[in-house]
């Protein structure tokens, strides 16, 4: 169920834990990029001299593209720059974790990068002062491809047990959930809660409130951590947005979505008026939200049909559902439940501003 | 068989003797490092000093039984090690030391394996020129049973694609490997610049320098004993095999980045061209000191160019030499020999380029 290729973590950690004389200022800076796929995270480390000061400090490097497919073999060098430093949980001390975006040897961002057009439309609508809080869905699966805690070559009771559950036969995981969550306070992400989901051994992690393009690169390293973490762990996490057919939950990206107006006294008519500009976009917005959502977006397991657009207060069956809270006292937030597990959030995010903000 | 050796005993027990206090006893050990007999195997033993040493030239001489290594015969067996680098010993840690040594017979006479002498030679000849070298050892990690780490028993991974700079269980193999080994050269002082994972799974890469003339070899030998300790303790073997797996799987090599202070300096992209066609003039020279059966990697697949042409360009993965694309932008900097396979002696092949950049009309 767990990978056979775990080595003694115990060792490598005598080793992590060497003290580097005062004098010796060097640090590991991990630098982290999105790969061809646009879902594929890569990362590989640098020494540097000394702890940089602020992310504009971090040199450029670069990569070989052709490895990801995003170059070819013979113009292969792909430009990395850092974007936003986190702690690194898994090597501590200095040591940090860079995101980074992408460009051709030209500066020109590559065709799979995404947070260069977000920001420019980001860097468009700063005085609205757009907050994201996404919900993280994902699927633990073991090193077998078998989901965690299901049984060797069959299927758990039925869903029903599992959400927000407690014991060895509802939760599979949870030191996965829980390291994550802990590594990612310490890195610095914005993590602002778990809870069990309704599949067996899926799960949820929230990532907010983050204004503009920060969203993006919160998320994005906390699916690095969670897979890394899980890398330790020797299971594989899975945001595919319906790893099982059948009479068993999807996996979303639930976004929650405000501007400064929507949180101001009587934000709600704003709110509705995001929502009437979403509904006339549907479409647009369904094509960027993730790649196989058509299996997850049926109607049932509390999602609203791919095909249709709907908004109400408190309805987990429509696509929009604007919290009880949120009507009650006349401002707030809404949540877009139509993105699956896998968006990308620099998209999803830039899209919700362009379509309430700029149109 | 288990992927991870069965031989592997408490290492806590260890830690407990480890970490007995000496209190004032000044006493530390000192690991003597050679290169054995066939160039590519790395030797130690230990030594007690009564202190530790300010210098590597107060460390001791000393010497070995070199007709176990293939070094000597039998009735005049001893072989002379002269200190020459030493680093911080990441195993037994407090003011212990590893020390690379290099390799005399009771004469005084370098050893025929002895690559270090003769390159410090060159390298002397050079030195107005400094020399920097960083070297991209790329190295696989096999499992106790002989099977490449975190390949199915008995079969083979998912073609290549996703492990190259990868994470997740399924696609990154042998990590703490990685970690302990970059944390253990850090410590040591050796001048680790970086890591990654490569593009066969179970392969990875780590970069040494930029080092100046002969410490590059220093720093890289020291780096590879590092590794094999470490892969000891785990339980692993870490092999520098240029083409350990036959097939649609990369193999593993040393590119090494070269550039002298002409070519660092403003204009220095003249220097580099210059540098560049000297080596493409002596192509073959340079392939037989590029390693052992490099001719098994270097096919013109798999981000090589065939071993027997000479290319260069910029940014070009596929050619012998490529030259980086903000060396181009700056018009200096530096470029990288990708020929060199991962079981090249650094100091013969450092030597070399120096031998035939610096030191060659080109005539």
């Amino acid at each position: 169920m767990t990978s056979p290729f775990l080595l003694d973590h115990s060792i490598t950690k005598r080793f992590l834990s060497l003290p580097l004389p005062a004098s010796d200022t060097r640090i590991q800076a991990e630098y982290i990029w999105i790969g061809g796929s646009g879902e594929d995270l890569r990362s590989k480390t640098k020494t540097l001299d000394s702890l940089p000061s602020s992310v504009g400090e971090y040199p450029e490097w670069n990569y070989d593209g052709s490895s990801t497919a995003q170059a070819p073999g013979h113009n292969s060098e792909v430009i990395i720059i850092p974007r936003a430093v986190f702690r690194d949980p898994f090597r501590g001390g200095d040591n940090v974790l860079v995101m980074t975006d992408t460009y051709d040897n030209k500066g020109v961002p590559l065709p799979t990068n995404t947070r260069h057009p977000a920001n420019v439309i980001f860097d468009k609508v700063l005085d609205h002062k757009p907050w994201f809080g996404l919900e993280q869905e994902y699927t633990i699966f073991g090193f077998d491809a078998h989901p965690y805690g299901w049984p060797k070559g069959g299927f758990p009771a039925p869903q029903g047990p599992y959400y927000c559950g407690v014991g060895a036969d509802r939760a599979f995981g949870r030191d996965i959930v829980e390291a994550h969550y802990k590594a990612c306070l310490y890195a610095g992400v914005n993590i602002s809660g778990i809870n069990a989901e309704v599949m067996p051994g899926q799960w949820e992690y929230q990532v907010g409130p983050c204004e503009g393009i920060s969203i993006g690169d919160h998320m994005w390293v906390s699916r690095y951590i969670m897979h890394r973490i899980a890398e330790m762990f020797g299971v594989v996490v899975s945001f595919h947005p319906k790893p099982i057919q059948g009479d068993w939950n999807g996996a979303g990206c639930h976004t929650n979505f405000s501007t400064k107006e929507m949180r101001e006294e009587g934000g709600i008519q704003a709110i509705y008026a995001a929502i009437d500009k979403l509904s006339k976009k549907h479409q647009e917005h369904i094509n960027v939200y993730g790649k196989h959502n058509e299996l997850r977006l049926t109607g049932k397991h509390e999602t609203a049909p791919i095909t249709e657009f709907r908004a109400g207060v408190a309805d987990r069956g429509a696509s929009i559902r604007i919290p009880s809270q949120a009507a009650r006292e006349g401002k707030g937030y809404f949540e877009d439940r139509r993105p699956a597990s896998n968006v990308d959030p620099y998209v999803v995010a830039a899209k919700l501003v362009e379509t309430i903000c700029l149109c | 068989m288990s992927a991870l050796s069965p031989f592997l005993l408490d290492r806590s027990v260890t830690d407990k003797f480890l970490s007995l206090d000496l209190k004032d006893d000044p006493r530390i050990q000192a690991e003597y490092i050679w290169i054995g007999g066939s160039g590519e195997d790395i030797r130690s033993k230990t030594r007690t000093l009564d202190a530790l040493p300010s210098k590597v030239e107060e460390y001791p001489e000393w010497n070995y039984d070199g007709s176990s290594t293939g070094q000597a015969p039998g009735h005049n067996s001893e072989v002379i090690m002269i200190a020459r680098a030493v680093f911080k010993d990441p195993f037994r840690g407090g003011n212990n030391v590893l020390v690379m040594t290099d390799t005399y017979d009771n004469r005084g006479k370098a050893l025929p394996t002895n690559t270090r002498a003769p390159a410090v030679k060159i390298f002397d000849q050079a030195k107005d020129e400094k020399p920097w070298f960083g070297i991209e050892q790329e190295y696989t990690i096999f499992g106790f049973d002989g099977h490449p780490y975190g390949w199915p028993k008995g079969g083979f991974p998912a073609p290549q694609g996703p492990y190259y700079c990868g994470v997740g269980a399924d696609r990154a193999f042998g990590r703490d490997l990685v970690e302990a080994h970059y944390k253990a050269c850090l410590y040591a002082g050796v001048k680790i610049s970086g890591i990654n994972a490569e593009v066969m799974p179970g392969q990875w890469e780590y970069q040494v320098g930029p080092c100046e003339g002969v410490s590059i070899g220093d720093h890289m030998w020291i780096s590879r004993y590092i590794m094999h300790r470490v892969a000891e303790m785990f339980g692993v073997v870490v092999s520098f095999h240029p083409k350990p797996i036959q097939g649609d799987w990369n193999g593993a090599g040393c590119h090494t980045n070269f550039s002298t202070q002409a070519m660092r300096d403003e204009g220095g992209m003249k220097a580099i061209i210059t540098a560049v066609e000297k080596l493409g003039k002596k192509h073959k020279e340079h392939i037989d000191v590029y390693g052992k059966h490099n001719e098994l990697r270097l096919t013109g697949k798999h981000e090589t160019a065939p071993i027997s042409s000479f290319r260069y360009g910029v940014a070009d993965r596929g050619a012998s030499i490529r030259i980086p694309t903000q060396a181009e932008k700056d018009g200096k900097g530096y470029f990288e020999d990708r020929r060199p396979a991962s079981n090249i002696d650094p100091y013969v092949v450092a030597s070399k380029i120096v031998d035939t950049v610096c030191l060659w009309d080109g005539k």
